[in-house]
């Protein structure tokens, strides 16, 4: 083992993916699985029955205090106080340009106490940020609470009936982007109806020495639906067909909220965030570039930093791309100048020294049925 | 695991050779350490190709490999049916050729790995 490789984190769930015959790689400073059985049929046990993931390596940064409602509507871009307590919200940390320094799940905990969800790999820099920013807000505390939690996501369209036999809760009453406290195979447990597959599902917070329990618990009820560990790799695929923007590829410090297509995430009515100003103004006078959702016309894979040329010009690259499982296309994500943004508008990716025509298309690339 | 009626390249083709003819795929090892292939592109037929060139390219949904020919030849045939079934590479790798190639110098498959050889070749 390498040195690099000693200093990965491991997540609670690490000899259990051992045993289950995991491929372990490098992820956001942890060692996760990419896969178990094969990606492909990871990805259609999710779209047509149900997949397990550890998403442990999520960052939970708690927010709270009498002023924490302010302090998150400051650091966030979205509108909390749309959220009642037990209601959850896909928000972004914006710069002062509106760009954004991390895309997050907010839970209101309780009125006065929320839990920002974040990357893995933006864990210390969303957490300075956070401190930094809620200062002058009055009273409210931010706490890296990363370490007190472990992260099941239980996805697919029978995830329900997978843990419904282990809780109490009755989740058929359980609402999109909702949560509640309960008990999973007798461990205290937040459950959400929330996920990054473009399913139903489930997502599961934990404490740390619950989480081998609750994973075997889980395992066993979900065997006769077909449930199967699923890794990183088939949580890729999944979220790109579901047009899911992934951190760091699709968005970054230096693209826009509207750039990045989220302008759906905006809270326009609120009074004042972190660059709000930047993201009126750029409302106002249109994007120049926006991320689009593409599929391939020619033969071949469109992959992440490929170039992208729109009338012979480059103007930027691949943020996204794959051959998905389920929409069995080439289909992927990149930002071009807005007035060639339209969908059927044809530009060209280079694969391998070959220009490979492609398309713009509407997103999502799939859309599961009933959503 | 690994027949031996042909030859075993250290990247992990093989070859079979008749005559002064070569069919060349890729191994289970290989398949397995790819995961899932999706799409496989192949060279046109009667394209030269040197031993250790590049000859296509395959495909799984994480990743991107090249495929190094084992030996030099002019390329006489590709199977066109992995453009439509490329999966076939995972589910019989031994049984899936990519190319034949009429060769050039024969004697390069003194420079090849036999079945027990490639077998402990993977450790």
């Amino acid at each position: 083992m390498t040195d690099a490789a000693q200093t990965l984190k491991q997540t609670p769930l690490h000899a259990r993916h051992l045993s289950q015959g995991a491929r372990m790689v490098p992820f956001g400073g942890w060692e996760m699985p990419i896969e178990y059985g094969g990606l492909v049929s990871e990805h259609m046990a999710v779209r047509t029955a149900v997949g397990l993931f550890d998403v442990s390596h999520m960052g939970e940064i708690e927010v709270a205090g009498a002023d924490a409602l302010a302090a998150v509507q400051r650091i966030c871009c979205n509108d909390a106080s749309k959220l009642e307590v037990g209601q959850a919200q896909y928000s972004g940390l914006t710069t002062p340009r509106g760009t954004l320094i991390d895309d997050v799940l907010v839970y209101r905990l309780a009125d006065d106490h929320f839990m920002l969800v974040v990357n893995a790999a933006n864990i210390a820099k969303d957490y300075r940020w956070i401190a930094d920013e809620i200062q002058p807000v009055g009273d409210a505390v931010a706490v890296n609470a990363s370490n007190r939690y472990a992260l099941v996501a239980v996805q697919g369209p029978a995830a329900v009936e997978t843990v419904q036999p282990v809780t109490g809760v009755e989740l058929s009453e359980l609402g999109y982007y909702r949560f509640v406290t309960g008990e999973v195979a007798g461990q205290l447990a937040t459950i959400s109806r929330t996920g990054y597959t473009g399913e139903d599902g489930l997502e599961i917070y934990l404490a740390p020495q619950a989480a081998d329990r609750v994973w075997q618990a889980l395992t066993e009820s979900g065997a006769p639906l077909g449930l199967v560990p699923a890794g990183l790799g088939a949580r890729d695929t999944l979220r790109l067909e579901a047009a899911m923007r992934l951190y760091g590829n699709d968005m970054d410090e230096e693209t826009t909220v509207l750039e990045a297509g989220l302008g759906w995430l905006v809270g326009w009515d609120k009074t004042e965030f972190i660059g709000h100003e930047a993201l009126r103004d750029q409302k106002a006078a249109g994007v120049g570039r926006r991320l689009v959702g593409f599929e391939l016309v020619d033969r071949g894979i469109a992959r992440p930093g490929y170039p992208v040329r729109v009338d012979g010009e480059v103007v930027g690259a691949v943020t996204s791309g794959t051959q998905t499982p389920f929409v069995k296309k080439a289909i992927g994500m990149a930002y071009l100048p807005a007035a060639r943004a339209k969908a059927d508008t044809e530009f060209e990716v280079e694969i391998r020294r070959r220009w490979a025509r492609a398309k713009v298309v509407k997103m999502p690339f799939y859309k599961r049925q009933g959503s | 695991m690994y027949p031996d009626d042909r030859k075993y390249s250290k990247d992990h083709e093989w070859v079979k050779l008749s005559g002064g003819e070569a069919t060349i795929g890729i191994t289970q090892y290989a398949q397995e350490q790819l995961g899932d292939v999706v799409y496989v592109e192949l060279p046109e037929v009667g394209r030269a190709v040197k031993r250790g060139e590049i000859f296509g390219t395959i495909e799984s949904v994480k990743a991107v490999s090249e495929l190094f020919c084992p030996m030099s030849g002019e390329v006489t045939a590709v199977n066109a049916d992995l453009s439509d079934y490329p999966e076939v590479v995972n589910s019989k790798p031994h049984d899936t050729w990519m190319i034949t190639l009429k060769l050039g110098d024969p004697s390069e498959a003194e420079g090849l790995l036999d079945s027990a050889g490639y077998q402990a070749s993977l450790g």
